[in-house]
């Protein structure tokens, strides 16, 4: 069978038979403890300063980001942002308790449905799980109150993220997944998602847009006294 | 119906440490599979025994079915890159593209002090993990398999086109999609499921472009690079018929609105996607892809069954490992701090899950990399395809990618193409190289590439495939280089013919046997007397 025989020819590449239990049980040690790498500094800073950076990098990246105080006042934010960008008040929702349970009737004019995304949905309303402030990314791991259809069918993605949601570095985002779902449980999908989709293909000029969602946008909770803006 | 014919042959024998002799064929930059690859483990082929002729069975002429898929033009690197020089909208194309990388990466990296520090650790955590790639693939494997996909080992092209056939077959697919992946191109995947009535729909943009024209990629991460916009509309227009003839591309955002409502629909009917992998996760068994467009998230989300291929040095213990990596990889390439999708895919649909793909099979290919391991080479599988090298290579920059003449273009291509299709074939790429060094000095995981550019020109020598002045003229230098007494007469008897040439000018227009070098530059003469002659008598002077 190949499986043999390739794992032969790294053997011999190597001069080596099966690596001796005690050299194993260091590679299964090192696995277990998944030790951290050299972590770039410029997302160690205080939590307001730290919110400020995933802010600035995600603009950078073509998103934006609109900060709402209080979850109750999401459906007015996603509804002015709709309004502004002149797209129609209807779209699919993530089924994310956290969501379904946002004071939407506030705003009678929002149209939505809370499924998987399907082909003709224009807009999508996603939950944030977590925000990277080194690079603006967001981490979006799937799951039946977070399907991956809504990262990627839309044209416009709207992304509710919790300011307390954001973390340094990407590091710590997979620590507090572990954390929640127990080693090695990994979701079947978790997109890192910077900015919307884009190419340089034609004569590597950039354009947005490509296949995925051609506009990227962020509602942020400020849940978190210690990440709000000075002043 | 084939024949018999007599053919120049050469069979080296030659001893291997603890393994008696070997005859070597010459067929295979590393030798045949088996583990005798010449220089493993620093023992050095000694050839001592030469025949020059052999009776060789010619097979009859492969049927269609058995027609080698993929065409290689290696062999003809030096009438390629003539071709490309003189192409005039290959070269605005190359002229246009190269600049706006090499700025990109530089702004990148000045953005990030830690940049150097990262490729120091990069390089550690790929030699680790090929130090102990069994157990780290051993490992990945069983995690897949824990999450409920399915791990299909090949060790050979063919084996990984007819694992990959089998699971469209077993789904009933018609169409499938495909994310960029270069081992798919290495495997010659699309021919092969073309021609078992499967339609191969490639979702990149680059990659769309290239399948309309029939053509290979020229460069690992933007297939397309060789192309203008004009080259992109009239291939639009050619190929999406259906659409009005008169319609007007007034932006390259035109082009691509076509583009996206096109595969849009192909997304959707896809019965099978395949993507490639960036990397493979022993710790979690997740593979991992990168992309910019979206297009690889939809191919292996929409469609019932998704598989990944990968090589097997794809893999890397942990997330934290592959992070490291992901901090390295967009900035040398792209010149982004992070690519706008990373997406980690683990298994197959879970309960309650409303979306993803029913099937997840990871197709892990070998064809031919275990056997660089131990050798000169092994750094080479350290290698992230980013592009880097090329995109800084001055040679790459005025030849394109297609000289190269196979799946992989520019210093990494020129090191890995031998290894993979045999230095017989491919003996010229690491020859197309000025040693400026400056690949190794951008490559995020610091791979000796000029050092071992200069292995497979020894090799060359070795196995005697240099060209024949090639080796008649090394071989007169180095007849003079065992004799100083000679070597320095015929020196100075050179340099007075050269000043005699040059009458009393200090540059020579043109010279016998170097008019290619003279054809760009004059050749200038020498101004006094020989090294040797000149450092005595500075030495008496002292």
């Amino acid at each position: 069978m190949s499986r043999e025989a390739i794992l032969a020819a790294i053997r011999r590449g190597l001069r080596r038979g099966p690596l001796p239990p005690d050299q194993r049980a260091m590679i299964e040690g090192r696995l277990a403890a998944h030790p951290r790498h050299l972590i770039p500094a410029r997302s160690r800073l205080p939590r307001a300063e730290q919110v400020m950076l995933f802010i600035r990098n995600v603009e950078k990246e073509f998103g934006s980001v609109a900060r709402v105080a209080d979850a109750q006042e999401v459906p007015a934010a996603v509804a002015d942002y709709l309004a502004q960008q002149n797209l129609a008040p209807r779209f699919v929702l993530a089924p994310h308790p956290d969501l379904m349970a946002l004071p939407w009737a506030a705003k009678p004019m929002l149209q939505f449905e809370a499924r998987r995304a399907e082909a003709g949905d224009a807009v999508a309303v996603q939950h944030g799980y977590a925000g990277i402030a080194e690079t603006g990314t967001l981490m979006l791991p799937s799951g039946p109150e977070r399907p991956t259809t809504l990262n990627i069918l839309a044209e416009t993605e709207i992304v509710v993220l919790r300011a307390s949601a954001i973390l340094g570095a990407y590091e710590e985002a997979w620590d507090r997944l572990r954390a929640e779902r127990g080693v090695g449980a990994m979701p079947r999908n978790v997109m890192l998602v910077t900015g919307p989709s884009r190419s340089a293909d034609i004569e590597q000029t950039l354009e947005l847009g490509a296949h995925g969602p051609r506009r990227l946008h962020i509602v942020l909770i400020d849940d978190d006294p210690a990440a709000l803006p000075a002043g | 119906m084939g024949m018999w014919v007599v053919q120049p042959f050469r069979v080296v024998i030659r001893r291997d440490e603890g393994r008696g002799w070997q005859a070597d064929h010459g067929a295979d930059g590393l030798g045949v599979r088996g583990g005798d690859a010449p220089g493993r483990g620093g023992a050095t082929p000694r050839p001592c025994a030469r025949a020059r002729f052999a009776l060789e069975w010619r097979p009859p002429t492969p049927s269609f079915e058995e027609r080698p898929l993929v065409q290689i033009t290696s062999p003809a690197f030096r009438r390629n890159a003539a071709r490309a020089l003189a192409d005039a909208g290959l070269q605005k194309a190359l002229g246009k593209a190269k600049g706006a990388f090499l700025a990109r990466r530089a702004e990148a990296v000045a953005r990030l002090p830690e940049f150097e520090a990262l490729r120091d650790i990069g390089r550690d955590i790929k030699n680790h993990t090929l130090a102990h790639l069994d157990v780290y693939l051993e490992h990945y494997a069983a995690q897949v398999e824990r999450a409920g996909g399915t791990v299909h080992w090949c060790a050979t092209a063919a084996e990984a086109r007819a694992a990959v056939l089998e699971i469209c077959r077993r789904a009933g697919a018609k169409t499938v999609t495909k994310g960029k992946s270069m081992i798919s191109e290495e495997i010659a995947l699309n021919d092969h499921l073309e021609r078992h009535g499967i339609t191969p729909v490639e979702t990149d943009l680059g990659e769309y472009i290239i399948q309309l024209r029939k053509e290979h990629p020229s460069h690992i991460i933007a297939p397309a690079f060789h192309l203008n916009r004009e080259d992109w509309e009239a291939d639009f227009r050619r190929a999406h018929t259906d659409l009005p003839a008169e319609r007007v591309f007034h932006e390259r955002r035109d082009i691509l609105a076509e583009a996206r409502t096109k595969l849009r629909e192909r997304f959707l009917a896809a019965d099978v996607g395949i993507t490639g992998a960036n990397f493979l996760i022993a710790e979690t068994g997740s593979s991992v892809i990168v992309t910019n467009e979206g297009n690889g998230d939809l191919t292996q989300t929409l469609p019932r069954v998704h598989i990944a291929l990968a090589s097997i040095e794809k893999v890397v213990p942990t997330l934290e490992d592959a992070c490291a990596l992901l901090r390295l990889l967009a900035r040398s390439a792209t010149g982004q701090d992070f690519s706008v999708y990373t997406t980690f895919s683990t298994g197959a649909r879970r309960p309650g899950d409303l979306d993803g793909p029913e099937e997840y099979h990871v197709v892990l290919i070998d064809n031919g990399r275990s056997n660089m391991i131990g050798t000169e080479f092994q750094d080479m599988l350290r290698c992230i395809r980013c592009a880097a090298c090329m995109n800084h290579c001055p040679v790459y920059g005025v030849t394109g990618g297609h000289a190269y003449g196979w799946v992989y273009p520019g210093p990494m291509g020129a090191v890995l193409t031998p290894a993979l299709i045999g230095l017989d074939k491919a003996a010229h790429l690491p020859n197309a190289s000025t040693f400026c060094g400056k690949c190794e000095s951008v490559c995020p995981v610091k791979i000796p590439l000029p050092k071992m550019m200069r292995h497979w020109r020894e090799r060359e020598f070795e196995r005697h495939l240099t060209p024949a002045a090639a080796r008649t003229n090394l071989a007169l230098w180095a007849w003079f280089a065992r004799r100083p007494g000679m070597y320095r007469w015929a020196a100075r008897a050179a340099v007075a013919a050269l000043r005699l040439a040059g009458r009393g000018r200090g540059a020579l227009r043109s010279a016998p046997f170097a008019g290619g070098w003279t054809a760009g530059r004059d050749l200038p003469l020498p101004e006094g007397g020989t090294f040797m002659d000149r450092y005595r008598r500075e030495q008496r002077g002292r």
